[in-house]
């Protein structure tokens, strides 16, 4: 019987011969890495444990991006424990304000998780990079501490669903939508403790920006992680940045899937989804006129180059509507060097849009653009549970960068078709 | 073990921003945390409950964020036990990891109500309701789980693994 991308790099990744889906397994662990919510509580557990060094120190990646640059006291206290114990242990990858970005694109864009890997992370976005060919989950704090001690994660061999997109994109239809429709389809569970495999012709034709888009998003659905297999692009990305060798699967033809759904990406429209579940997409044709405070272009989901050239495109030679507060927040300081050398930090500016420095931030309701009580933000972010942007009585809706681009500057959840 | 406890009801995707809110992350105080716990959802949570009450969940409870903040605000705020039908994979394997115990069941869920009495004993699974006079069995868990709980969480399984790889030396 053929197997599925997962189970061959697991099957690569584990000692155990013959696994089925169910069993329980120890994997051999490629890049671990923490952020500065997850990593405080890991490293106090990992000197309790005894281990006196980590598993591998170019493996371990420590990047504090959550809170920082440091938010408050407490919060500059947390992100220093991240660099003592990087010198302590002599961590190399210790991502310090100023080389830090948004952790899971920070990574892929180094070269330090690659197609065939199995990489963990404190933090439940781990699953973006995916989007290589790698297997890549989010796990807590203690399962972190016990990787970097042991170099071995347990695990549960998942069953996988694969996604079958077929047909023409319509214009402003990013990778975005696609995961927003997908999650509306199955449902905020629809994935649970499951992979989800995102492969067809549309997949095929996207370039890797929206592909790390679509598998950041899969654990919204609750999956244990989203995977595509690696082609030319994928290649093509890695050129240059590939820091170690790496290992190419694809699924086999008769590989066994739990389920195969199949979507036709021509009926779909640019996706919004509503206050508090990310389940709730809508097409944009049903969601426009809902008046906005404040629109977020960044985070995990979107914050690369291609969705600042988006944004761009829409914004340039408009103004930010006066009610509403824009804040575009590149991912890396990467992207951010880009977008500058491409004048696109000079059109967000001269558009009244603030920008800001690589931070989660606003996504987890941190800072840099906290809601107040009533207000409502149109965000290029994952999440729009109760309270995840500030006040519990805010309200988030998710949308592409396109989308929050366009209704910045009509005040209003618009498309960019709408802006004149 | 056994536990008893009365019941709090929740509606399915309890999200952890939910069990406890991002801007109370800049600490890892258990005691500090178990302050907010659930405070978005019902802002006197805390002081209504009781040491060792227990949560009765719909599905997919703990969904989003992998912060372990979430079941050591639960288990400090003197939540004994969670079950509900289903749970966010990464929540069900940091409660598993710090020794809060959890269970799947579909039935108990959709048959208790708030208030009712619950009898857990941990080891066989089994669950009692002592209001309505019903037992439950839950799905047990894998061996490999079964013994981190027994040892009393990951970390004193990787103090184990850690010991044995060095006497293999």
């Amino acid at each position: 019987m053929g197997k599925t991308i997962v189970e061959k790099i697991l099957s690569a990744h584990t000692d155990t011969d013959n696994f089925k889906i169910g069993d329980i397994i120890k994997a051999r662990v490629d890049f671990a890495f923490a952020n500065d919510i997850t990593a405080p509580i890991a490293l106090k557990y990992f000197k309790e444990s005894g281990a006196r060094q980590v598993f591998d120190k170019k493996r371990v990646g420590l990047i504090p991006d959550h809170f920082a640059p440091n938010k408050d006291i407490k919060s500059a206290e947390q992100c220093k424990l991240l660099k003592e114990f990087a010198q302590e242990y002599e961590i190399e990858h210790y991502f310090e304000i100023g080389k830090m970005g948004i952790e899971h694109a920070l990574l892929p864009e180094k070269g330090l998780v690659l197609p065939g890997d199995v990489v963990v992370g404190a933090d439940s976005h781990t699953d973006t990079s995916g989007a290589l060919g790698a297997f890549a989950i989010g796990v807590g704090s203690t399962d972190f501490a016990a990787v970097i001690a042991l170099g071995e994660i347990w695990l549960k061999v998942p069953p996988t669903i694969k996604f079958i997109y077929s047909g023409k994109l319509n214009k402003w239809v990013s990778g975005k939508d696609l995961i927003l429709y997908t999650i509306y389809k199955i449902g905020v569970d629809g994935a649970n403790y499951k992979v989800m495999e995102f492969s067809g012709e549309v997949i095929k034709g996207l370039s890797m920006d929206n592909r790390f888009t679509i598998c950041n998003m899969a654990i919204e659905a609750g999956a244990k992680t989203g995977i595509i297999e690696p082609d030319e692009i994928t290649l093509k990305y890695l050129k240059g940045r590939a820091k170690r060798p790496y290992q190419i699967y694809k699924s086999d033809i008769g590989a066994h899937y739990e389920k195969i759904i199949e979507i036709d990406v021509s009926k779909i429209e640019p996706q919004v989804a509503f206050p508090h579940l990310p389940e709730n997409a809508k097409p944009i044709s049903k969601a426009k006129g809902i008046k906005i405070d404040q629109s977020i272009i960044g985070s995990c989901t979107n914050g690369r180059i291609e969705d600042l050239r988006i944004a761009a495109e829409i914004l340039k030679g408009k103004q930010v509507h006066p009610e509403v507060r824009l804040i575009i927040i590149p991912a890396t300081q990467d992207v951010y060097l880009q977008a500058l050398r491409e004048g696109l930090i000079d059109i967000f500016i001269s558009s009244g849009a603030a920008v800001s420095t690589p931070t989660c931030g606003p996504c987890l309701g941190g800072y840099m653009g906290i809601l107040a009580k009533g207000e409502r933000a149109i965000s290029t972010t994952n999440r729009n549970f109760v309270g995840r942007m500030g006040h519990p009585e805010s309200e988030v809706y998710l949308a592409s960068p396109a989308l929050a681009a366009a209704s910045a500057i009509l005040g209003r959840i618009a498309g960019p078709e709408e802006v004149k | 073990m056994i536990i008893k406890g009365k019941v709090w009801k929740f509606k399915d995707n309890i999200d952890t921003d939910v069990i406890i809110p991002a801007r109370y992350l800049n600490t890892s105080d258990p005691k500090e945390l178990a302050l907010h716990c659930m405070e978005d959802y019902d802002s006197e949570f805390v002081k209504k409950m009781n040491q060792g009450d227990i949560i009765v969940a719909g599905r997919n409870f703990g969904c989003g964020s992998s912060r372990e903040h979430a079941p050591i605000a639960l288990k400090a705020a003197g939540i004994s036990c969670v079950i509900a039908p289903s749970f966010g994979r990464i929540f069900f394997r940091n409660a598993i990891n710090i020794g809060l115990p959890i269970f799947e069941s579909e039935e108990i869920a959709g048959q208790c109500s708030e208030g009712d009495l619950l009898e857990v004993d941990t080891v066989k699974g089994t669950i009692k309701n002592l209001n309505k006079d019903k037992v439950y069995k839950t799905n047990l868990m894998p061996e490999f789980i079964q013994n981190i709980i027994s040892l009393g969480g990951l970390r004193e399984y990787v103090k184990e693994e850690l010991q044995r790889r060095e006497k293999n030396v």
